[in-house]
């Protein structure tokens, strides 16, 4: 996989102080709808069901996916497009989930567009009134990739509930972005789209999260894995969760080490899908 | 690397994949996730800082112990429909009248004389402006009021998080059938469109439970359907009660066919998991999402743009072509009398056998590929060969029909009864999903078995449902 090189110096020179400010990048925003074209980075929007991603997916793209007050409602991947700080992004909702660990549909769905899509940002989008349980799916998705950036979204319900999230912290302790946005009435979303933009050009320099309670005794296994997997698939991004998948036993990551996709390098737009379970969906009318 | 050496290197790596986990104590699995659990709380615990206000609000406790209570649940929830559907009929009607008054008694007069005027031979203007432009008056007016009233009510309850809570008393109904209880999900879904209810099914992990869902969402009336529904009553039902309560009694009879709908989905999944897809229900955990006060304009504006003009456009791409070929058939005669009169005298027997009529039946082969047809069809079919005489006979047109009193005169005059409008209404709930759903359910399943059994299932129960409800009242009077 082709990181760009990773970049940790200010903003260049030369900009005028608008384009340095979050405010003033997100009068930047192009949102242009259906229209993907050529984009220069995919960006996946993944978070638990019922947390406000369609919302978020809307006020970034323009478009119009239905929105509603209930779990699961997208079941399908939708896409869109938008641009930002001069660059194109390709933004694709996934089916709300609670984790990446079982077998329904959209979960897979979800799961093999993070592995195998390889987007180079993956927002994702979690409940700040039900923080802990969103969190299991961040730490699983931050396993897989660590180009991710958390947008802890709903922080006007957790403020009428009597409490806030401490964003600096969560970013301190996750080693990636945390965005707090309340889609609903746009606020965050300049905040979130530079968060973006920082992850996807390599500004960002993220420390992968590594789980603090994993058992012992599967270190000396999964080191030994990781060293076949990585030399039989150079460059594989996560080989760590790859090899965690296949002592659990897991049957499509088993399946995919076998049909040998994990090695495959993602197309420059992102589009390609080896899994069968994530071909080609057309979102259906939303009503 | 090589193919084959890549191939043996996978298999290298599955194999002592295999080794180690056959080493490992316990459930690797169930420790992950317990890993994961406790660093997710200890994480989260960090990062919540209180502000000092109250712990959580308590209304959302409040209504959820009302709405979500075995002794009101249900009750509230039926009361709640059946005020909805209320609203949405007693507020049609105005509209409606304006509607026809504008679409039938101004503009088509207008078009007619101008084709005239413009000398378009008699079988273009009849093709074009009798046959095309009238099914899609009738559409419009018919449909519009109705679905520009129901649908943003519908979006108001949703965004509010009402439908959760339906889903949660329904529940344990559906793990007494033997189904799975997010089918409640997908069944939510299905009165919006039943297509959409298929693919919502994919929440649902195991293969039998998501068949059950998949094979009954058609017993949810979708959005091409709740039109037909709210008419027929309109026109009906409300007569059959003095005309204060004539809202409320067509509300009513509305309710009472979602509601069959809701039983019916039991019945069968019931059904199929003691026969043919026989298992256990699987628990798993339903999500009350908090109350959220809908934003009310862009409630409006998103209901209105997604599904009212969504419907309104599919039916009106339909409702095009069908009225040529409606037309068309009113007008090629053959033997003495038209192609749509040799269909429909076929079909009156059976038709007569059901308490339907061939008009009818003609309609729902007509309206295979989207359920909004039924009413333009039946309406334009009625006029052009249901032998009316007085109506636009001979040439095939449609005359004054500026509001419901004559559009229910129109059908009285061609042999409609109670009965009629009753088995109609059961008919619209309990048929064959249109094309569009089959298709989706085709693509899911990936079986073209379960796809017949989908479209055949709810045919076969509407056709007995009509026969019995034709036999019982006939029996009675």
């Amino acid at each position: 996989m082709n990181h760009p090189p990773v970049w940790t110096t200010p903003p260049p020179a030369g900009g005028t102080a608008c384009d340095a400010c979050p405010a003033g990048r997100s009068a930047a925003l192009q949102r242009l709808g259906l229209r993907v074209g050529q984009a220069d980075h995919v960006v996946a929007l993944a978070g638990n069901p019922n947390t406000g991603k369609s919302t978020v997916f809307n006020a970034l793209t323009g478009l119009r996916q239905h929105t509603g007050n209930w779990p699961g409602k997208t079941v399908t991947r939708a896409e869109g497009a938008f641009a930002y700080g001069g660059r194109r992004y390709k933004l694709v909702d996934l089916p709300g989930t609670y984790s990446l660990l079982s077998t329904s549909m959209d979960e897979q769905i979800a799961r093999d567009f993070i592995l195998f899509g390889r987007p180079d940002v993956t927002i994702i989008v979690a409940d700040a009134t039900r923080l802990e349980r969103n969190l299991n799916l961040v730490l699983q998705v931050l396993e897989i990739t660590d180009r991710a950036v958390v947008c802890v979204n709903l922080v006007d319900e957790a403020r009428r509930h009597g409490w806030e999230v401490d964003d600096r912290q969560l970013a301190r302790d996750l080693g990636v972005p945390v965005v707090l946005t309340s889609a609903r009435y746009g606020r965050g979303l300049p905040e979130l789209l530079q968060a973006v933009h920082e992850v996807a050009t390599g500004q960002w320099q993220a420390r992968p999260y590594r789980l603090a309670a994993e058992p012992p005794a599967v270190r000396e296994p999964v080191r030994l894995l990781v060293q076949k997997l990585e030399a039989a698939f150079p460059g594989l991004p996560n080989a760590r969760w790859v090899a965690l998948r296949l002592l659990g036993g897991d049957p499509s990551i088993i399946e995919a080490v076998r049909r040998g996709d994990l090695g495959r390098p993602a197309a420059p737009d992102g589009t390609s899908q080896p899994s069968p379970a994530s071909a080609h969906q057309q979102p259906l009318p939303a009503s | 690397m090589s193919q084959p050496d890549a191939a043996a290197a996978a298999r290298d790596i599955l194999a002592t994949a295999q080794r180690l986990r056959a080493e490992l104590q316990g459930d690797l699995h169930e420790q992950l996730v317990e890993a994961l659990y406790a660093d997710a709380a200890r994480l989260a615990a960090r990062a919540i800082k209180p502000m000092g206000g109250r712990a959580r609000p308590t209304l959302d406790r409040a209504i959820d112990r009302v709405v979500t209570s075995r002794l009101w649940g249900f009750p509230l929830m039926f009361a709640l429909f059946a005020v909805m559907f209320w609203i949405t009929i007693s507020g049609a009607n105005v509209p409606s009248a304006w509607l026809s008054a504008l679409l039938l008694d101004k503009v088509y007069p207008w078009l007619r004389e101008g084709a005239t005027a413009l000398g378009l031979p008699v079988w273009l203007r009849g093709l074009t402006v009798d046959g095309m432009y009238l099914a899609t008056a009738w559409v419009v007016s018919v449909m519009l009021p109705p679905m520009a009233i129901f649908f943003p009510l519908f979006t108001l309850l949703e965004d509010f998080g009402y439908l959760p809570r339906v889903a949660f008393n329904l529940d344990r109904l559906f793990q007494k059938a033997g189904a799975h209880g997010k089918q409640s999900m997908s069944l939510m879904m299905g009165f919006g469109c039943n297509a959409a209810g298929v693919v919502a099914a994919r929440i649902i992990d195991s293969p039998r439970e998501r068949l059950l869902a998949i094979l009954t969402n058609n017993f949810a009336l979708c959005n091409g359907r709740w039109p037909l529904q709210f008419l027929i009553a309109t026109l009906f039902v409300g007569a059959l009660v003095p005309t204060r309560l004539a809202s409320l009694a067509a509300a009513g009879a509305v309710t009472g066919v979602a509601v069959l709908g809701v039983l019916l989905t039991f019945a069968v999944s019931w059904a199929l998991s003691r026969t043919v897809l026989r298992g256990e229900a699987s628990a798993f955990s339903l999500e009350l999402p908090p109350y959220r006060p809908p934003r009310l304009l862009h409630t409006l504006y998103r209901s209105l743009l997604d599904r009212t003009i969504f419907v309104l456009w599919r039916a009106v791409v339909f409702a095009l072509p069908a009225g040529a070929l409606i037309w068309l058939s009113a007008n090629v005669h053959w033997g003495g009398a038209s192609l749509a009169e040799h269909l429909v005298h076929w079909l009156d027997p059976l038709g007569g056998w059901l308490g339907l009529n061939g008009v009818i039946l003609l309609a729902y082969v007509v309206a295979i590929p989207a359920n909004e047809l039924v009413i333009p069809t039946v309406l334009m079919l009625t006029v052009l060969a249901g032998g009316t005489p007085e109506v636009g006979r001979g040439a095939g047109v449609l005359f004054e029909l500026e509001d419901l009193g004559a559009l229910k005169a129109l059908l009285l005059q061609a042999g409609w009864t109670p009965l009629t409008a009753l088995n109609l209404m059961l008919f619209s709930l309990l048929h064959n999903p249109c094309s569009t759903t089959l298709y989706t359910i085709y693509k899911e399943t990936g079986s073209a078995r379960w796809t017949i059994v989908a479209a055949l299932l709810p045919l076969a129960l509407g056709l007995v449902t009509c026969l019995l409800v034709t036999l019982l009242w006939r029996g009675l009077s």
